[in-house]
């Protein structure tokens, strides 16, 4: 096992771009059970920890730009995430406890790439953009079209993320978790959804990857009942039987969560 | 690697990957934390970095350098430590105690006065295997009460 701990972020995408078989780092809050249980295949990290590069909250251009080390706990007491994006502030307050939120990023649930992460059905319901660097410059991916499959992002290994953006949200926000406990518990399913102009829901733990249900939305949108809205559901999600919950409980639910959303937010 | 362990300063010779609760109880000799799972979901193995309540087997020793590290044995040297210390005792908050360590240095960053809901949140990532869980609410409340003022120049903690 290594561990190469570059001082710039300069000096880390040249560290990648040489070897891209290195595997980035920082809160580690994945990184160590995978380690522990020996699922881990790496072998050889670098450390993004302390890249001052990649940490602060700002808004730029009418943009919420967090960087991609910005922790939970970050993102709860940040005054700009409260009021911009306030079921981000929500999702952050689910993840673990107090000890996985001072240490896990929202880069590192994006890049870890999990099904189960909270905070990327917010992203999607946000639109968010995903900004990746590389020696050779940086570009911007709407988080939609971010992941290709299960686990599989269009991230190249010789790129990082540096930040997330979050454009403006009209309308009201709306968050919930479904899992065995309120703290510390992966989730079973989750839900991220803003009614406004538009309307954006998406889920996670109901495919390989977060889904962004456009059919169900435009369904509401366009001022179908809730019934006709979960029919579309059941057609945009995927549940699976797992350790965590069946399928049947998350397609249930799903449907469940949506019509609750609808409703509280009327 | 030089790092703060409770006030003191220590050179480890140690792998920047390893966890820095082996650092802690291996290098350093400081066995009060406990390990409980080894994957961050029940935070017995809590210590302080930079007064920052963190999982020490899921933290390598290379992000506590150069930091102040506070484990159960320093947070127990505090004013703060050494109430909710008399309280976990007083109120029957440690059954077998395997917990405890982990729930004292979660409990240290919350402020004089701080609600049950805070509480509450603040020891979400503490498991107890004993079902203690009202018995150490308890315990912390009552070290963190607000102090009765005995003159009107309040005293800072």
């Amino acid at each position: 096992m290594s561990l190469v701990r570059p001082r710039s972020l300069n000096a880390a995408l040249s560290l990648i771009a040489s070897d891209p078989t290195l595997m980035p780092i920082a809160g580690c809050t994945d990184v160590y059970v995978g380690l522990h249980f020996g699922t881990m295949a790496q072998k050889r990290f670098i450390d993004l920890w302390r890249l001052k590069e990649l940490h602060g909250i700002s808004v730029e251009k009418d943009v919420v730009r967090i960087g991609a080390l910005s922790t939970y706990t970050e993102i709860i007491e940040s005054t700009i995430v409260q009021k911009r994006v306030p079921m981000l502030v929500a999702a952050s307050r689910e993840v673990g406890g107090a000890q996985i939120q001072n240490r896990g990023t929202l880069g590192g649930n994006v890049a870890n790439a999990s099904p189960a992460g909270d905070t990327l059905p917010v992203l999607a319901a946000a639109n968010a953009r995903i900004v990746l660097r590389s020696k050779n410059g940086t570009r911007t991916v709407a988080f939609d079209s971010y992941y290709t499959g299960y686990r599989k992002s269009v991230r190249q290994p010789d790129e990082l993320i540096t930040a997330i953006e979050i454009p403006r949200l009209d309308g009201t926000q709306w968050w919930r978790k479904v899992g065995t406990r309120r703290a510390q518990a992966i989730s079973k399913i989750m839900i991220g959804a803003v009614r406004g102009r538009d309307v954006r829901i998406a889920f996670g733990s109901v495919a390989p990857t977060v889904v962004l249900a456009r059919k169900t939305a435009a369904v509401l949108s366009a001022g179908g009942s809730v019934a006709d809205a979960q029919a579309a559901l059941r057609t945009e999600i995927a549940p699976i039987d797992d350790v965590r919950s069946t399928s049947e409980y998350r397609a249930r639910v799903a449907a469940n969560l949506l019509a609750q959303f609808w409703k509280e937010t009327a | 690697m030089k790092l703060t362990v409770n006030g003191k300063l220590r050179n480890v010779k140690a792998h920047p990957m390893k966890r820095l609760l082996d650092v802690l109880r291996e290098d350093c000799g400081l066995t009060g934390t406990k390990e409980g799972c080894g994957e961050g979901e029940c935070g017995a193995c809590t210590v302080l970095i930079d007064g920052v309540a963190v999982d020490s087997c899921i933290v390598p020793v290379a992000h506590a350098e150069g930091c102040r590290v506070i484990t159960i044995e320093g947070a127990t040297a505090t004013k703060t430590g050494k109430a909710l210390q008399n309280a976990f005792v007083v109120h029957g908050g440690a059954q077998c105690g395997i917990c405890t360590p982990g729930m004292i240095l979660a409990a240290t960053p919350l402020e004089i006065g701080a609600s049950l809901d805070e509480i509450k949140v603040a020891l979400a990532g503490n498991l107890c295997r004993c079902t203690g869980y009202p018995a150490i609410f308890r315990s912390v409340e009552s070290a963190l009460k607000t102090p009765r003022r005995k003159s009107s120049r309040a005293g800072h903690l």
